[in-house]
């Protein structure tokens, strides 16, 4: 029942992610962050099996630093994308990672850009992306609410529409949300929405 | 004395020499120059070719200048086919770099890559170093155009101009007279041709004997290779009056 969605505006990058940490019909926390900030100016919403996500999120996220002090630069949001989808395809054929992704990311020369990495290695470009059953509503309310170069407003107001959507229509919904933004400022937590305290 | 600790490739001599190293720098002394000058809108190599023939396919086959991927080229300087594996390393390191991030590979991260790969021959496996050095010319979006120049030690430096092969002391003292920061593309060119006539031992200067090319961005801001023609480049001897006609018979 997990939920991760994100949508580009102008000159940012919006991700949200639920924040359930769930085995069989026990919520272990509500508070569990899903979404990593991956470097300065990346996000990765990760949605999937725990062990998956914790592990391949965080060897991407070691081997972008890696990159970064190794030649002097960062990896560009696209350079990112790709090296991930590479490693989930190198894995798909013998121990495939069950991990969805949704990369956000801002680039001084592109701008903002937001990926699509599913488990079995797609890789798409895209304006507005979701993972999980959530992504029915979700994707649904995007399609109808998106336009290109929404304000922060506009796309955090839209981002609710879809949280109050899956939460009304989804039979086990996720209790709490995270929402966080990369812009030319940074990977930085934008807000909660909470309905319960944990 | 010390030819006791030559033989074995990996070893360091009593006073820390690394006789081999040494040795195949030797060897690319004696073998055709090469020279690379980066002006501020393109970069420049210029090589002198060794085996001149009337019956070398000039047009299919290069000596000294090789493409190693759309944004990378590199002259080369001494045992030929030592360098065609390291050219052949080089490229196929490009090429997985992009095949992973689907972007160009920084100049000097290909540079780097090669280098670890020399400098692999100087620590373990019992082979000899490559007896070649390269003048790598490219362009990216991080630094613009670069020039690096590296050596069988696996050492290799950013450069404003520089020369290997034969005479390369006296080619870059010349560079050092002569260059200024803000040199053009053109300015280079001639720059270079000059130096090379200098240094090089042959009575006459021919467009057969040499190789010229240039990267730069086009006019839609791709970064092109090119290699000039051996009729722009006799042209151009003229044009730059270092041209010597060879001697009658």
């Amino acid at each position: 029942m997990e939920c991760v969605f994100g949508m580009v505006g102008k000159g940012f990058a919006l991700v949200v992610a639920d924040t359930s940490a769930v085995n069989s019909i026990l919520v272990h926390k509500s508070n569990e962050d899903k979404i990593m900030v991956l470097d300065s100016h990346k996000l990765m919403g990760a949605s999937g099996e725990a062990g998956d996500r914790a592990q391949f999120t965080e060897y991407v996220q070691k081997n972008v630093a890696l990159y970064q002090y190794r030649n002097g630069i960062p990896l560009t949001t696209k350079a990112a994308a790709n090296f991930m989808r590479g490693e989930l395809a190198t894995a798909l054929r013998k121990n495939p990672y069950m991990v969805n992704i949704v990369l956000a990311g801002h680039d001084k020369e592109t701008g903002p850009s937001l990926y699509f990495i599913d488990y079995i290695a797609t890789l798409h470009k895209v304006d507005k992306a979701a993972f999980g059953y959530g992504s029915y509503f979700a994707l649904s309310m995007m399609d109808r609410h998106y336009h290109p170069n929404m304000t922060v407003d506009e796309a955090v107001k839209l981002a609710d529409q879809c949280i109050e959507e899956i939460r009304s229509r989804l039979v086990v919904a996720p209790q709490n949300f995270v929402i966080k933004i990369v812009d030319k400022d940074g990977a930085r937590e934008h807000s909660w929405r909470r309905t319960t305290k944990d | 004395m010390s030819r006791r600790y030559d033989s074995r490739t990996t070893i360091f001599s009593p006073e820390g020499r690394l006789y081999q190293v040494e040795y195949a720098m030797e060897a690319i002394g004696n073998a055709g120059s090469a020279i690379g000058i980066l002006s501020k809108d393109g970069v420049v190599l210029v090589g002198e070719k060794k085996v001149t023939s009337k019956l070398l396919q000039t047009l299919t086959s290069t000596e000294k200048m090789y493409k190693i991927d759309d944004h990378v080229a590199c002259a080369v300087a001494g045992i030929m086919s030592d360098a065609n594996i390291l050219i052949n390393t080089a490229r196929v390191q490009a090429q997985r770099y992009t095949f992973s991030y689907q972007e160009p590979m920084p100049v000097e991260q290909l540079v780097q890559s090669l280098c670890d790969t020399k400098q692999g021959y100087t620590q373990f496996g019992g082979l000899r170093p490559f007896g070649v050095s390269f003048l790598f010319a490219g362009w990216d979006k991080n630094y613009g155009f670069q020039l690096y120049m590296s050596d069988p030690s696996g050492n290799y430096g950013g450069w404003k101009a520089a020369a290997v092969g034969a005479n390369n002391q006296a080619a870059q003292s010349m560079l050092k007279q002569d260059y200024k920061d803000d040199i053009s593309r053109e300015e280079a060119v001639q720059l270079a041709l000059k130096v090379l006539s200098k240094t090089m031992d042959s009575t006459s200067l021919t467009s057969e004997k040499l190789e010229l090319a240039e990267i730069f961005l086009s006019s839609s801001g791709k970064v092109k290779y090119q290699v000039c023609t051996p009729d722009d480049l006799g042209k151009m001897l003229v044009k730059y009056g270092v041209t010597q006609p060879p001697a009658e018979a």
